[in-house]
């Protein structure tokens, strides 16, 4: 306990910036959670820790660096264990490792998660360690996988169905919305379907329209399921083992352009809270919500933003379904000001509900009207100039800070 | 090989000759399995249908094992295909399964009930051949026509009214209602609106078996699982995509079709380029097999070695059950399409006058047995509309219940709490 309590004094000498305050140790947590420092320290020896208890020095690091890369400096690490660093798709196979060792009833199916070890490797391995019974190679027959997967959930097991491309779940959107989502209440009660649907979505480099989409405007109306998006090598593997946990269906949204983010985790198991949002930049001026890569957009966005004398606080949501009100209606309070950058189109997007959430909640509190910054409404284009024009840019973050800030 | 069948009054149909089935060395040990399973059938063309006269019938199959088992049961020694205590119980299902569709239709009338309820009237006997044979721990997954399933499966008649009368205690709490009985303790698993959408889930139910067996070494699980459809389903891609999955993991499964011939309006001779959905079967690498779903003993002959295939894990079985519904698609269905002669032919072939005949003529029963069984049948469905009729309609409060088994999923509120947490939430009232 008292290593980890030297490990914060030290974090606490260090400032990048005058905005550093000591204070914000005190990130919001639930109530149920403590607050004091104490057992903040407390818990991180007890293996919970929560997105919202990661240590200041990384939300320093963060601001110089608009992707999470290696560790700066030795001292940065918490004292009392070094950590390991690796990809996030790497940490996503590692989260799904620990699970299935775990729990002998998790089991993996999709297409080529097993001999392949996944197109994106996140199974690599994985079918050699655990057998082609725990890791199913599946037909192409997304529609009726992912409901023997829902079948197989509502039986006893702990299935994590991959869609090779999110995109290509579309064609398994019956089973996700009728029987994902509605089981459990049409059967009153009486199964409950413990799945994890994941997989990568978003823009890449050129994929063209069909493998470029964002499917969690489409998903989120259904009733019954969670959606949780992750960014970090970090907050992959903490979600990843939270969902497979979470009796509730889960979808967890990755991102393709993603998986090769390096970072140093704690060697130690943790589990985030699929629930909550994560700080990953405190400020005073402005609250930016976001989620998946655009959370690193908005990061180069905001040193530019730092250099020109604003303070933007940065959320990544995370948790797209449900929305975590606390966190962000916090950072509303103290803000006033709200954009919301994301990837998801225009129309009907997770922007568009986020929106409507904090005018419903905190409309109050806006001195100005809530910004959304989301992708065109457009399939997404083929050539490389195009592409970037459907998605929100950094420079266009600056902009409409700047437009917001006025 | 007509011989063993005569007992079961095959009707020979004067334009099916038997055909036994081409050598298969060409396919790998799956298919080798249908092999075994062949019989000569010829159950009848499917009436109205002129396009297959003339054609040579089906392949059905039932394994040598089979036979030599029938030849040592007890009831087989005096040639009958039934004990008595069988068929009293056969009979008494069937005989829930009509009176209740009855009740149903009267309640729906009566305002007691509302939406699609689609009854099951005439294709009992599949359903009581089938489910009948099974264990408790075994899985039914059923579509839209599911009352009689849920009855046959051991749902008390109580539940499943009250769930019709969309009372707390139904199956499902009043939350499903006519076309999603569920029971967990019954191993009922839907149930569902959409056609097709519940063979996938079937086809997991099987997975978990085998994954028990193979991956959690319980090596005596040999639970299995039967997927009832109708004819319209097979021409859904979610049929295939299972058949597929099934055969290629050798899943514990029975695919049941109930072909009553008719999609709402639809007829199944309309509707698909080759109508005779039980040689899909053999396409996918497992047995199809074609039955006459008007006669419960046949039914369960061949549902008796279906799920016996199944229990050894020798892999699926695709069953195509020749049955028909006396009512309408739904109550809300006019029902003018069919033919009345149609529908008076497959009337003579009432599966509950069948067995009763059978079972009379060959001296297992008397009619005031049967007499006593009905009379006990109208006592328990009438127990069961008096018993939803006086229990009470879902409060407020269980209206955000269930919606997540984890009640975290309706997130964190604004105050920090999670919204579960807060007590306007059992009410009903909260906003979310």
């Amino acid at each position: 306990m008292a290593v980890t309590f030297q490990g914060l004094g030290a974090a606490a000498a260090l400032s990048l910036s005058g905005s550093f305050d000591p204070n914000r140790l005190h990130l919001p947590c639930r109530r149920s959670l403590s607050v004091t420092r104490l057992s903040f320290v407390v818990r991180l020896e007890e293996r919970i820790v929560s997105g919202s208890n990661l240590p200041p020095r990384r939300a320093q690091q963060l601001v110089s660096k608009a992707v999470a890369t290696k560790a700066d400096a030795a001292s940065a690490s918490t004292a009392s264990k070094p950590g390991h660093e690796l990809l996030l798709f790497e940490a996503l196979r590692e989260g799904l490792e620990e699970e299935m060792d775990r729990d002998p009833q998790v089991c993996v199916m999709g297409e080529d998660v097993g001999h392949y070890g996944g197109s994106y490797k996140v199974t690599k391995g994985l079918a050699d360690k655990f057998g082609d019974l725990r890791v199913l190679d599946t037909p192409i027959a997304e529609n009726a996988f992912t409901g023997m997967g829902i079948g197989a959930a509502m039986t006893g097991l702990r299935p994590v169905v991959e869609g090779m491309n999110m995109g290509f779940l579309l064609l398994a959107f019956n089973q996700i919305s009728n029987n994902c989502g509605m089981l459990h209440y049409t059967s009153g009660g009486q199964f409950k379907i413990p799945i994890v649907i994941r997989g990568p979505g978003g823009v890449g480099r050129q994929l063209g329209a069909e493998h470029s989409q964002r499917l969690e405007s489409y998903f989120q109306s259904i009733p019954g399921i969670q959606m949780v998006a992750c960014s970090t090598p970090y907050n992959a593997k903490g979600l990843m083992k939270a969902a497979i946990r979470s009796e509730n269906p889960v979808i967890l949204f990755e991102h393709v352009l993603l998986y090769n983010l390096k970072e140093r985790i704690p060697d130690e198991e943790y589990v985030l809270n699929l629930e909550e949002a994560e700080m990953v930049r405190p400020g005073e001026h402005i609250t930016i919500l976001t989620y998946s890569r655009m959370r690193y957009h908005v990061m180069q966005a905001a040193k530019t933003l730092v250099n020109k004398g604003y303070d933007p606080e940065v959320i990544d949501i995370r948790s797209l379904k449900p929305f975590d009100l606390y966190t962000i209606g916090n950072s509303v309070k103290k803000t006033h000001r709200v954009l919301i950058v994301e990837e998801c189109m225009r129309t009907g997007g997770i922007g568009a509900s986020l929106t409507a959430a904090i005018t419903e909640n905190f409309h109050d509190y806006l001195d100005a009207p809530i910004m959304c910054l989301s992708s065109q409404d457009v399939p997404t284009p083929y050539a490389g100039t195009l592409e970037n024009w459907t998605v929100v840019q950094p420079a266009q973050i600056v902009t409409a800070v700047e437009q917001l800030c006025q | 090989m007509a011989t063993a069948f005569s007992s079961i009054g095959v009707i020979q149909n004067p334009h099916c000759e038997s055909r036994s089935v081409p050598s298969r060395k060409l396919y790998s040990a799956v298919l080798g399995s249908t092999q075994k399973f062949r019989f000569n059938p010829p159950s009848r063309s499917i009436s109205g249908c002129s396009e297959t006269l003339g054609k040579p019938s089906p392949i059905y199959a039932i394994s040598e094992v089979f036979k030599e088992k029938k030849r040592k049961s007890a009831s087989s020694s005096s040639g009958l295909l039934i004990t008595k205590e069988e068929g009293l119980e056969v009979y008494e299902d069937m005989v829930l399964g009509r009176c209740f569709e009855d009740m149903c239709a009267q309640m729906y009338y009566r305002g007691k009930m509302f939406g699609f309820v689609h009854l099951y009237n005439g294709q009992e006997a599949v359903s009581t051949g089938f489910i009948k044979l099974l264990k408790k721990e075994d899985c039914v997954v059923s579509t839209y026509r599911d009352h009689v399933h849920a009855l046959s499966k051991g749902i008390p008649a109580r539940e499943v009214m009250s769930e019709l009368f969309g009372k707390t205690t139904g199956c499902c709490r009043g939350q499903g209602g006519s076309m999603h009985m569920f029971s967990k303790e019954h191993n009922l698993i839907g149930g569902f609106a959409f056609i097709g959408e519940g063979i996938p889930v079937a086809t997991g139910a099987a997975f978990t078996s085998k994954y028990r067996r193979e991956a959690l070494n319980e090596t005596d699980c040999d639970h299995v699982t039967l997927a009832f459809f109708g004819d319209g389903t097979c021409n859904n891609g979610q049929f295939y995509e299972c058949l597929n999955m099934a055969a290629l993991w050798k899943l514990p499964i029975v695919f049941v079709v109930e072909n009553n011939l008719w999609a709402i309006g639809m007829s199944h001779l309309r509707s698909t380029s080759d109508p005779e959905i039980w040689k899909k079967g053999p396409a996918f690498g497992m047995p199809g097999v074609h039955v006459d779903g008007m006669d419960v003993l046949k039914v369960r002959e061949v549902a008796k070695e279906a799920i016996g295939r199944a229990r050894r894990g020798e892999g699926p079985t695709l069953v195509e059950c020749e049955t028909y519904r006396f009512r309408g698609h739904s109550l809300a269905d006019p029902d003018e399409l069919r033919d009345p002669a149609e529908k008076a032919r497959y009337a003579a072939r009432d599966p509950i006058a069948t067995l009763k005949k059978y079972m009379i003529d060959n001296n297992l029963a008397n009619e005031v047995e049967f007499k006593a069984i009905d009379k006990k049948i109208d006592e328990i469905v009438e127990d069961s509309v008096e018993f939803a009729d006086g229990s009470p309609q879902p409060s407020r409060s269980q209206l955000l219940e269930n919606v997540f088994a984890d009640p975290k999923g309706f997130g964190i509120g604004p105050d920090g709490r999670y919204r579960c947490e807060d007590p306007k939430f059992t009410e009903g009232t909260a906003h979310v």
